[in-house]
């Protein structure tokens, strides 16, 4: 069955698909309730809030879809903030002519990850507009902030160690494989980095500030996080873990794995004396296994907002990492 | 305007080839070189421009050993 | 000798003060990328030259991309790196993309291929670059016209490296050597230098792309130029990319561009017209001809901007009174900043 704009109108029809999807993937108690709002019960302690649009091409892609790519991206957003992923609500936005199977399979990929993520869809929406075939989602999600968890870059200090959870590249490069016709096995790297957190957190690791390096690449976050701590940075291009692949296939396109863009990679700045300590327990986690520490918090950084961040080369020199430009169009050139 | 990457030819069909670029694999021109399966080829915008002879680490190598011998004299 | 005692010569170099040209935008981004100014002794200058084939494209010739991209029935097919490059009243081929008539192409055999599947729009290739380009759009034309496609055309801008190497020898004062591009190289052989180099006197380094690469082209030129051989003894073409570069360079790519293209004068932006630097499709092939002839016209750049100095070699990006405020990556004023390979946006994201 295709998707109509009768799906959209509010009547039965809409009635029919959201019971029938949603309802059927997403149910828990609060939900069934079908009320105009979700009513939590709330645990006390501080919130943590945040929402995402997701538009992706191809909706489905080698490790993941755009469900799983919408639980994870807010999940990840909330861990980030050093919270406790528990609620969610999703927006659909559906153009006529979707597949409503592949929606149902998007569907369930989002009650899967969810699940695994400790979120329970507690509201949502669902409209039709366009006639592309196309889907997009708008996910919020709410968490719990534990007692004396206070994360912010501006408390980092220098000596402090960056870790970075795994290689780079991964999803950028999947997807662009999939809309330039080129074959290989790289998989989207889309997963919620629950388990590195935890990890940290339970080894005790002084945590200063974390972020998940999405759009824009390890490049931007990175000035982001020195330009949120006043410092600089300095990472090591030796230490920075890329695969194979993903490296040729930068090496192809012209682009640069700095600027690729993640969506289950996080960066965490470590007190600098806790930067084995971390490095070991993210290692022990599934989504940190190929952990690395990139770099250092270094003094200095009142520049007016230039060369915050500075890499070490291959070949023994020294150069600025900027921040993205532009789209990171492939190039030739 | 001149990026190229390395990548080795696993078949040839016509003017086009597969090349593996440490495993991804890209749809060739190869009219401009004489390739066969196994060479490695420079690859332009889907272009092979050349046939590769040694890979970049040995040449960097033997360029040095050059350099400092005889090269320049 | 090593790369490492390579570097301790280049950063202790102490002769005397030394100008060296990476002629290539691909060679500019890769010297930033592997942060080799920092290994350079203060006596050693890279300037950037006119290797960026987006940077040195008149604004006519993206004028005329704007317009096929908005004209009913044609499809523009261009490489990333032009679409954010300002024609005139600063429109940019990237900027007509809401109409969907222009898409992004990784190779001109991609044009070919959409061109097959829908007879009705006519594909045009925004066949920009320089030899190391040109055999790709040749094979494009070669398997358009085995398939009798009548509805692909290449709007050229196609450049040749040497004559403008040679209009900055004659116009250009102290530039004492020069890293020649590898990948143009690899089409032309290392003998295109041969006559600069010794009529000349100054050393040219074929180089490769790795920092190591570079590097050594660096050292070859500053002991030759810098190191005392001076005069003749310095004037001459040193091949340090062999593995990819051959004495003739690519016999079969060069019949190709021969078969498809003559060569003809060429509007280079900052250098001006320079005889015998273009290519253009030849009379048999018309029935491929986007345009190209020309195109010549180039709107002035913006007042004080300093694009056209920073092509020829004269200029450093950082000197130009309008880098970083106002002209950005974001909102680029010249062709230099805009493009990802222009001397101005490399200098931007990595000084």
């Amino acid at each position: 069955m295709k998707i109509t704009a009768a799906h959209g109108s509010g009547g039965r029809d809409s009635a029919l698909l959201v019971e029938g999807i949603f309802g059927r993937h997403f149910a828990n108690p609060v939900l069934d309730r079908l009320e105009d709002a979700a009513v939590l019960d709330n645990s006390a302690g501080r919130l943590a809030l945040s929402t995402d649009s997701f538009v992706v091409s191809p909706l489905v892609f080698k490790g993941g879809d755009i469900g799983r790519l919408s639980v994870c991206g807010t999940a990840n957003d909330l861990l980030m903030a050093g919270a406790e992923p528990r609620y969610l609500a999703c927006g659909f936005i559906l153009e006529e002519g979707l597949d409503t199977g592949l929606l149902d399979s998007i569907a369930a990929s989002m009650a899967r990850e969810a699940k695994a993520a400790g979120l329970v869809i507690v509201a949502g929406d669902t409209k039709v507009a366009g006639d592309g075939g196309g889907l997009y989602i708008n996910t919020t999600g709410l968490g719990f902030v534990p007692e004396g968890r206070l994360l912010a870059a501006a408390s980092c200090e220098p000596g402090d160690a960056i870790l970075l959870s795994g290689r780079l590249g991964d999803h950028h490069a999947c997807v662009l494989s999939a809309r330039m016709g080129i074959e290989n096995g790289i998989e989207s790297d889309c997963a919620c980095l629950g388990d590195v957190t935890a990890a940290l957190f339970g080894a005790g690791v002084r945590v200063r500030a974390m972020r998940d390096v999405t759009r824009g690449g390890l490049g931007t976050i990175l000035n982001e996080l020195a330009a949120g701590a006043g410092r600089r940075m300095e990472i090591s291009e030796d230490l920075i873990p890329v695969g194979e692949p993903v490296r040729a296939f930068c090496g192809i396109m012209g682009l640069d794995p700095l600027y690729m863009g993640n969506e289950g990679k996080m960066v965490a700045i470590v007190a600098g004396d806790d930067a084995d300590r971390a490095l070991a327990a993210a290692r022990g986690t599934e989504h940190g296994a190929e952990a690395a520490i990139i770099g250092r918090v270094a003094e200095g950084g009142g520049d007016g907002g230039r060369a915050r961040v500075t890499m070490r080369t291959r070949i023994g020199g020294t150069r600025r990492v900027d921040v993205l430009y532009g789209e990171g169009l492939p190039r030739i050139c | 305007m001149c990026v190229a990457m390395p990548g080795r030819v696993i078949s040839v069909s016509g003017g086009r080839a597969k090349v593996d670029f440490s495993g991804n694999l890209v749809d060739v021109a190869v009219g401009a070189v004489s390739a066969a399966p196994g060479d490695y080829v420079l690859v332009h915008a889907g272009c092979a421009i050349e046939v590769l002879d040694g890979d970049s680490a040995r040449e960097i190598i033997s360029i040095f050993e050059e350099l400092d011998g005889g090269m320049l004299e | 000798m090593s790369l490492a005692a390579a570097a301790e010569y280049l950063s202790h170099y102490g002769g005397p003060p030394l100008r060296i040209m990476e002629v290539c935008g691909t060679h500019t981004a890769a010297i930033f990328r592997s942060g080799i100014r920092s290994l350079l002794a203060p006596g050693i200058r890279l300037v950037s030259g006119p290797g960026c084939p987006v940077c040195v494209t008149p604004s006519s010739y993206i004028d005329r991309c704007v317009e096929y991209a908005a004209t009913p029935g044609f499809r523009l097919m261009s490489f990333g790196d032009m679409m954010k490059t300002p024609g005139s009243g600063g429109r940019a081929i990237g900027g007509a993309r809401g109409g969907g008539r222009v898409e992004m192409m990784y190779s001109p055999m991609e044009a070919v291929e959409r061109a097959a599947l829908d007879p009705s729009v006519t594909y045009v290739i925004a066949a920009v670059g320089f030899e190391t380009t040109i055999p790709a759009y040749a094979l494009a034309i070669e398997e358009a016209a085995a398939r009798g496609l009548g509805n692909l055309r290449l709007l050229t801008a196609l450049k040749s490296v040497t004559p403008a190497l040679e209009w900055l020898l004659e116009n250009e004062r102290g530039i004492d050597g020069f890293i020649c591009p590898g990948h143009v190289s690899v089409i032309t052989g290392p003998e295109a230098y041969e006559r600069l180099a010794t009529g000349y006197g100054k050393p040219f380094a074929v180089a490769g792309f790795e920092g190591e690469h570079i590097l050594a082209a660096i050292y070859a030129i500053a002991r030759l130029a810098g190191g005392g051989a001076g005069g003749a003894g310095s004037g001459r073409v040193l091949n340090l990319y062999p593995s990819a570069v051959r004495a003739g360079g690519n016999a079969r790519a060069l019949a190709l561009i021969a078969k498809y293209f003559e060569p003809g004068p060429a509007v280079w932006r900052g250098l001006g017209r320079i005889e015998g630097s273009g290519y253009y499709l030849r009379k048999e092939y018309a029935r491929f001809d986007g345009g190209g002839r020309g195109l010549d016209g180039d709107e002035a750049l913006a007042a004080g901007c300093a694009c056209a100095g920073v092509t020829a070699g004269r200029t450093d990006p950082g000197d130009c009174p309008m880098f970083g405020s106002p002209c950005r990556p974001e909102s680029p004023l010249g062709p230099c900043m805009a493009s990802a390979e222009g001397a101005c946006g490399v200098w931007f994201q990595n000084m």
